[in-house]
This record gives C-alpha cells, sequence and structure tokens, in this order.
C-alpha cells in the first residue's frame, strides 16, 4: 500500500482548443489533509471534477488507490466514487428535499438499511456537524454556513475515504468559517480520510493543512507544507500570501495599450 | 452580397441547430428509457411526481373544461337547431371533446402549467449543481430525476384528459339541458349511441399519451439543456411553452389524419 491515496500525473485539460491545465502532478497522502490553492478561474473546480471522473483528461490521468479514473467504465467510475464525498462550493443541497432527507439521500441510495439505522446514522452525522437539532428544517431556511455544514454531513454520509471541499469558506462569517476548518480537521482524523480543499483563503487554509499545491497558468507553481510555503522567495507565492494586487500575477487583464483605447 | 451570405449562414445556422438539438432531445428520451428501471422499482417516486404535476394542472383543467363545454353547448345548439337536430347536441360535445379538445386543450394547459414548472425546476438543480452533486454520489440523475418525472408526465396526461372530457360533457349538459331546456333523455342516450369506444374514445387516449410524451421531454429537455444561469432558466421556461404547443398542435394534424383515413 503506497503512502498516496490519489496520484495526477502529468494531467492536461480545456473545455475549450486552450488548455486550462498544462501537465499538472499532485500527490495526495493517505490520512492527511491537502489544499489546493489558486486564483479564481485557475482551473481548481475543475481538478476537483477529474478526480471524480465527471470530465476526462486530454492526456495524463489521475489515478486512486492504483485505478486509473478515465480508464472505468460508468458503474467503475461510480464505485470510485462511494468512496468520495464531495462538498460544492454553495452546498448543493437537493432543495426539494429536507436536511434529514438530503443526509438520508445516500443511505436510501446505495443501502438497504432499515429506517430506523438509517435514522440514527443521520442524527449521527448531523450532530458531527452541530446540526442535530435542524434535522426538520428545509434547505431555503438556512444560512449559509449552515447549509454548507449540513452538505458537508451529507458528504460524509457513508464515511467516504476521500473527502473534497471546493471552497469551503467562501462567502462565510468569520464564525462559520472557524467551525468549518475546525470540522475538517476533525472529521478527516475521525474518520480516517483523505481531504483536499480547494481554496483561496490563505489564513484558514495554512492554518491547518498538512500540505499546499498552488496552481497558477495551467500548472503547479509552488508546493510545500505552510511552514515551507511561508518562507518561499517564489515571488508568485509572496504575493499570493500577502495578497498584493499586482505582482506576478498582474491586476490588468492584457489589453492593448491604454493610449491606444483612449485613441489618443 | 456581404448581407446575403450573413442571410444564409444565419439561417443555416439557426437549422443546423435546430436539428441539433432535436437530436440532443432523442438522445435524452432514449436515455430515459434505458434508465427507467428505478422509476417503476421504486414507483414511489414516480407516484410523488404523478401527484405534483397531477394536483397542479388539475383545478385550471377542471375550470378550463367546464368553460369549454358550456361554449361548445352554446354554440352546437344554435347550429343544430337550425337543421332542427338540436338532441344531437350531446354527441357534438362528446365528439368535440373525446377526439380533440379533451387531448389538445389539456395538452396545451398542461405544457403551460406543469410543463413549465418541470422545466424551471430541472434548470434550478443544474443551476445549483444539485444533478452535479447527485453524480458525485454515483446516483445517476437521468433515472433518479429525469425519468420519474417523465412516466408522471406520459401517465398524468391521459388521466387529466379525461377528467377534462368528463368535466366539459358536463358543462355541455348545464348549458344545453339544464339553461337552454334541451331533451335530457336525448342528450344523453344520442350520446351513447354515437361515440365508439374503439374509434373515438381509444383514439382521444392515443392521443393524450403521445402529447404526454412529447410535452414531457420537451419540458425536461429544456431544463436540462438551459445555461445554468437565472436567465438561462428563464428562457427555457418559454422555449417549454413555445415549442411544447405548437410540437402538440402538429402532431395533432398527423395524429387525427392517420386516425380518420386508417
Ligand atoms: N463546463 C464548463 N465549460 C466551459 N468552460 C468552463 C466550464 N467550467 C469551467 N469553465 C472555465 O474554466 C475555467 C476554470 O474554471 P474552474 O475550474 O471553475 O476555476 P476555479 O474553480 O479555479 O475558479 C474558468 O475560466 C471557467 O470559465
Ligand atoms: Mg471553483
Amino acid at each position: 500500500m503506497s503512502d498516496n491515496l490519489i496520484n495526477i500525473e502529468n494531467l492536461t485539460f480545456g473545455y475549450g482548443k486552450e488548455l486550462l491545465h498544462k501537465g499538472i502532478n499532485m500527490e495526495f497522502q493517505r490520512g492527511k489533509v491537502s489544499a489546493i490553492m489558486g486564483g479564481s478561474g485557475s482551473g481548481k473546480t475543475t481538478i476537483l471534477k477529474l478526480i471524480g471522473g465527471q470530465i476526462q483528461p486530454k492526456s495524463g490521468s489521475v489515478s486512486i488507490d492504483g485505478q486509473v479514473v478515465h480508464n472505468q467504465n460508468l458503474s467503475g467510475i461510480y464505485k470510485l466514487r462511494r468512496k468520495m464525498g464531495m462538498l460544492f462550493q454553495h452546498g448543493a443541497l437537493f432543495t426539494d428535499l429536507s436536511v434529514y432527507e438530503n443526509v438520508a439521500f445516500p443511505m436510501r441510495e446505495h443501502t438497504d438499511l432499515p429506517e430506523n439505522i438509517i435514522k440514527d446514522l443521520v442524527l449521527m452525522k448531523l450532530n458531527a456537524v452541530g446540526l442535530r437539532g435542524a434535522y426538520k428544517l428545509m434547505p431555503t431556511e438556512l444560512s449559509g454556513g449552515m447549509a454548507r455544514r449540513v452538505a458537508l454531513a451529507r458528504a460524509i454520509a457513508l464515511d467516504p475515504d476521500i473527502i473534497m471541499y471546493d471552497e469551503p469558506f467562501a462567502g462565510l462569517d468569520p464564525i462559520s468559517m472557524a467551525v468549518i476548518c475546525d470540522l475538517i480537521r476533525t472529521l478527516n482524523d475521525a474518520l480516517g480520510a483523505t481531504s483536499i480543499i480547494v481554496t483561496h483563503d490563505v489564513a484558514e487554509t495554512f492554518s491547518f493543512a498538512d500540505y499546499i499545491y498552488f496552481v497558477a497558468d495551467g500548472i503547479v507553481a509552488a508546493e510545500g507544507s505552510p511552514k515551507q510555503l511561508m518562507a518561499s522567495k517564489l515571488p508568485f507565492v509572496k504575493q499570493f500570501i500577502h495578497s498584493e494586487k499586482d505582482g506576478p500575477v498582474p491586476f490588468h487583464v492584457s489589453a492593448p495599450s491604454y493610449n491606444s483605447d483612449l485613441a489618443l | 452580397m456581404k448581407i446575403l451570405i450573413n442571410f444564409f449562414e444565419k439561417v443555416g445556422y439557426s437549422i443546423t441547430s435546430r436539428i441539433n438539438r432535436l437530436g440532443m432531445a432523442t438522445r435524452l428520451f432514449f436515455l430515459i428509457i434505458i434508465s427507467s428501471g428505478e422509476s417503476f422499482r421504486r414507483f414511489h417516486l414516480t407516484m410523488k411526481e404523478i401527484y405534483f404535476t397531477g394536483v397542479m394542472s388539475l383545478v385550471i383543467i377542471i375550470v378550463s373544461a367546464f368553460f369549454v363545454g358550456m361554449v361548445l353547448g352554446l354554440q352546437g345548439y344554435y347550429t343544430l337547431q337550425k337543421y332542427g337536430s338540436s338532441e344531437a347536441i350531446g354527441v357534438l360535445v362528446a365528439l368535440a371533446l373525446v377526439r380533440e379538445l379533451g387531448p389538445v386543450v389539456t395538452a396545451l394547459l398542461f405544457a403551460g402549467r406543469a410543463g413549465t414548472a418541470i422545466t424551471a425546476e430541472i434548470g434550478l438543480m443544474k443551476a445549483t449543481e444539485q444533478l452535479s452533486a447527485m453524480e458525485m454520489m454515483a446516483v445517476n440523475p437521468v433515472g433518479r430525476i429525469i425519468a420519474p418525472r417523465f412516466w408522471a408526465g406520459v401517465i398524468a396526461m391521459p388521466i387529466l384528459a379525461s377528467i377534462f372530457s368528463m368535466v366539459g360533457i358536463l358543462g355541455g349538459y348545464v348549458v344545453a339541458v339544464i339553461v337552454i331546456g334541451v331533451d335530457e333523455g336525448a342528450f344523453w342516450s344520442q350520446m351513447q349511441a354515437n361515440v365508439d369506444f374503439r374509434y373515438d374514445i381509444v383514439n382521444g387516449v392515443i392521443k393524450s399519451l403521445v402529447f404526454g410524451v412529447a410535452c414531457t421531454i420537451i419540458a425536461l429537455f429544456e431544463g436540462f439543456d438551459a445555461p445554468p444561469t437565472a436567465e438561462g432558466v428563464s428562457r427555457a421556461t418559454t422555449r417549454t411553452v413555445v415549442t411544447s404547443s405548437l410540437v402538440i398542435l402538429g402532431l395533432d394534424f398527423i395524429l387525427t389524419s392517420f386516425m380518420l383515413g386508417g
């Protein structure tokens, strides 16, 4: 059993002709919390979709436990996905189902457990995210932070080996943010899972991630433990960590010179 | 010259994109058929959708049917009495409803009420990544979300059309017999004698089944295909009504000519 649960090798991918990823290499160690950081539109969410097999790489591969994802047929991919839990950016709760039914959904779809056991499991998962008291509510009655915690309870409903989080902190108040931070670490360690977090929140991520990848221009621009990256001399990393508005990542979208646009 | 080329480009593009969408809708149809197992194995999923689509359309269908029936009664009476055959009013109302107006008007109302709701629901589920989330949970959204709604529409449509015809006949009865005073015995007995089970009622049910398939597929496809934005979903909803209405009327002509010809 190798240390790495997920391996991404020389991965290239693009939605159109242009490549979004130009040869990405990443390794996600078992039991660790790894983060993928990068600016908006750098293709972070797309990496999660490639891991989940929702889209196919142009070249290179993603393998999970030695199995190459895009070589699987649909039932193979579904089998792999049953080992994964994913927290979508805005929760993606099923709006026509209550909190309880949302968490019960994966259990009802994939197991034949009797109702009383499902009930115990759902309440246990909701308890883990601190929302046992909210099981009767509908998703529209939840705040952003609560919705995300319910989605997290649903993602861990079947005790996945891999938990993926897409921007778990985006749009949350500082308290909810701290709660989610804490949950990610606790759940990872309690379930013995491997977690991947996609985010651009520097402070939170550096406070609890074990390993961090920076993506820029379609490649891994930097990687390392938070300590190593803090000490990094790479201009890109410095710009990102200290949130400077101009640097290797320019403030202006490339454009003709200002003068020619103003017809001077 | 340039204008002409532009014109042909636009026409060509609009034709090819329509054919393309027709192809994708057909593909969705076959995907639904092969992923339908669950809709019947776990019939409560379909049942829930029948309840929603059926109940949602029931009030508008009953009210419309009653008015349509009353108008038929009035119009029919004034024409028939000129020929001294006002007792035939029962047959006229019943045949018009069972053969044509029941299935067609029901389908048009269904498209406007339930069809738009289906498109908006699926479009929003896609825009809020609920369908993606389902895929990531190793659950096929076509089997779990789309197929039950499809079968619900196909099952609900003939039931709604029958209700439409029944209530319409009642409306005709109220106007012709109670208000105008046509002989009640003649009204019902002529209807009984001249409405054929195989050629009138079964054909009407076949029509509404076909409309059920068409309306529901269009609504589902538009929702599934909508760009994941508020504007995209609202446009898709409009397209559902327009496309369904045209398709229903076109199909009605084709089906009627086969049924009368055959
Ligand atoms: N389904 C799609 N079709 C076409 N382009 C897409 C699609 N999804 C994302 N993109 C584009 O790919 C780029 C990267 O998207 P994404 O992976 O969501 O970035 P991030 O999560 O890092 O913000 C963006 O420019 C986005 O517009
Ligand atoms: Mg993203």
